[in-house]
């Protein structure tokens, strides 16, 4: 079994948020179609409910498009209200990219060389 | 090969007003059939039109009409490019009128103009079909504007009646790019494969330069080449409805297949089934590929049978909001913007709900509730800024929590500095659907 190693998520990975309401969407598109089997297999739903735990999220849908090797998470109630009636700075959400970028994952040690950007 | 060029020159209300110029510079020098979208309508704009356009009847449309197309106008009519916005907003005649003018200042001569009607439902004619739609949820007293998503059909037949300027309000974004391309390629009304092609282009093309490197910038991981002059998006079209995304030679951004797939993902839920009113696009078998320096093709995007109810959006009176900050800084800067969050909190007791955030340790992530900060000790932060918000239906109310904020000046804390209030009414939207028979679209010739 290969050895794995954490890295964040944005090193697999890049994302862009968008809101609909109280429904914010985020996609994570894989750097390289290498690592598309590593995302399919962690982010999933039940791990970025714990990711986001303190937003409180409700229902997480995940769709997955292998020809773009890439994943729409569309994520309910993560809004505070939404653009109507959150307090938040951000009330769309759009920084939630980012925060889903920051989540670990496990790649076997003989992808990294692949990984973008550089070790921390 | 037969095909239309459709360049993007906007994405919302207030973007750049030099974008057009180069799209459309390239766009005559390909020698192409050629069209130019210009996107100025987020779900509250139109809203705000509506506020202006009480306050004055000309008024309405959008505030940069002239600023945006005064540089391109000539060029566009001297070559036979289309213009097609959304930019009439809440009032597409004064719209039209303002263009024409502006025509003949320029001493251009007198454009054809269409204006496309039937999205706005905010009269008594159509208070029936809301109070279907939307029950309790309507609240009569207070509706700001209500606007039927049209789709692309009306703009097709305005640009096959001659029209050389398209000006519509509320039409589904994708539908500035689906009306041209229905007008060029003659299509048959009911061909959803092509339809549904058609939308995702105007997806692509509706946030402008979002499809060709803004929003994408991260450094160290993704570079974007002279991303101050970032050139505006032009979608080449060909008759099956397939498309290469491109930009102006010469300026900044890049277009390769990361940049579009985070475009083409955008503000989307089930990729299989995204719903507008021209059809029902599917991106699931969708293919995007690197054909040249800052050209991708999209290909292999499918469709079927717009929906038979279109979206309604309701727009009402939302109450006031609230914020305040106060900035703290050196040895123990957190700890006082946390005492001075206690107490605004203490004063303000259960009148308002209040957010708190302390922007240099911790603001945009957490949530309204306040349930992350309260549960994370302090830190060491030497330079907070506290941000406080509120909102409340009462104007006097919601502006209790800026006068507590500005009393901590000579009661708070020491060494709070830069208050700065803001006190801003609020819209609050609520969408219906409501079946597309009760709202005819159609467009009209300015005499």
């Amino acid at each position: 079994m290969a050895t794995m190693i954490n890295v964040p998520l944005y090193r697999l990975a890049h994302s862009r948020a968008g809101d609909k309401g109280d429904r914010s969407n985020i996609s994570v598109i894989a750097w390289r179609p290498e690592f598309f089997p590593t995302l399919v297999e962690q982010v999933t739903p039940e791990a970025v409910r714990a990711h986001f735990a303190h937003r409180r999220p409700g229902t997480i849908a995940r769709f997955v498009l292998p020809k773009l090797h890439a994943m729409n998470l569309v994520i309910d109630d993560v809004l505070d209200g939404g653009v109507n009636q959150a307090l938040n700075l951000d009330s769309h959400g759009k920084s939630l990219s980012f925060w889903l970028l920051d989540m670990s994952i496990a790649v076997p040690t003989d992808l990294l060389p692949l990984l973008a950007g550089e070790s921390e | 090969m037969n095909k239309l060029l459709i360049g993007a020159a906007s994405a919302f209300s207030g973007d750049r007003q030099d974008a057009a110029g180069p799209v459309v510079d390239s766009l005559v020098a390909s020698g192409e059939p050629a069209a130019l979208i210009y996107e100025t309508l987020a779900e509250r704009t139109l809203a705000l039109a509506q506020l202006e356009r009480r306050r004055d009847p000309n008024a309405g449309y959008d505030p940069w009409l002239v600023d945006i197309v005064g540089p391109v106008l000539k060029k566009c009519l001297e070559n036979r490019i289309t213009i097609i916005g959304n930019f009439g907003a809440a009032n597409p005649r004064g719209a039209a009128l303002r263009l024409r003018a502006l025509a003949s200042e320029l001493g251009i001569g007198v454009p054809r103009i269409a204006i496309i009607e039937g999205d706005d439902v905010s009269g008594p004619n159509h208070r029936a079909a809301l109070r279907q739609g939307l029950g309790a949820a309507l609240d009569e007293g207070s509706i700001v504007s209500a606007n039927v998503y049209q789709g692309g059909d009306s703009i097709a037949d305005a640009i096959k009646a001659g029209a050389q300027i398209v000006v519509a309000g509320r039409v589904s974004d994708p539908a500035l790019t689906v009306g041209p391309l229905l007008a060029h390629f003659d299509w048959k009304r009911d061909d959803w494969m092509r339809r549904g092609k058609a939308v995702m282009v105007g997806h692509l093309l509706e946030c402008g330069c979002q499809a060709t490197g803004g929003y994408f910038a991260d450094p160290g991981y993704k570079e974007v080449p002279d991303i101050a002059n970032l050139g505006y998006p032009i979608a080449e079209v060909d008759e099956s409805g397939d498309c290469v995304i491109t930009k102006p030679t010469g300026t900044g951004g890049l277009v390769v297949p990361a940049v579009v797939k985070e475009q083409l993902l955008y503000e989307l839920d089930d990729p299989s089934a995204y719903v507008t009113p021209d059809a029902v696009a599917d991106i699931t078998q969708c293919t995007l590929e690197s054909v040249g320096a800052d050209r991708v093709a999209m290909r292999d995007v499918r469709g079927t049978a717009w929906p038979s109810h279109l979206k309604v959006l309701v727009c009402h009176e939302g109450g006031w909001l609230a914020e305040a900050e106060i900035s703290y800084a050196g040895p123990r800067a957190e700890l006082r913007a946390r005492l001075a969050a206690d107490i605004v909190r203490n004063r303000i007791g259960s009148k308002l709900k209040m957010r708190v955030d302390l922007i240099g340790a911790m603001s945009i992530l957490a949530d309204d509730a306040g349930e992350l900060l309260a549960g994370t000790a302090p830190g060491g932060g030497r330079d907070i800024r506290l941000r406080v918000s509120a909102a409340h239906e009462d104007r006097r109310a919601a502006d209790q929590l800026n006068r507590e904020v500005m009393s901590l000046y000579t009661c708070g804390p020491a060494g709070g500095g830069g208050v700065r209030t803001s006190l801003k009414p609020r819209l609050s939207t609520t969408a219906c659907y409501l079946p597309r028979e009760m709202f005819p679209t159609r467009f009209e010739m300015l005499d």
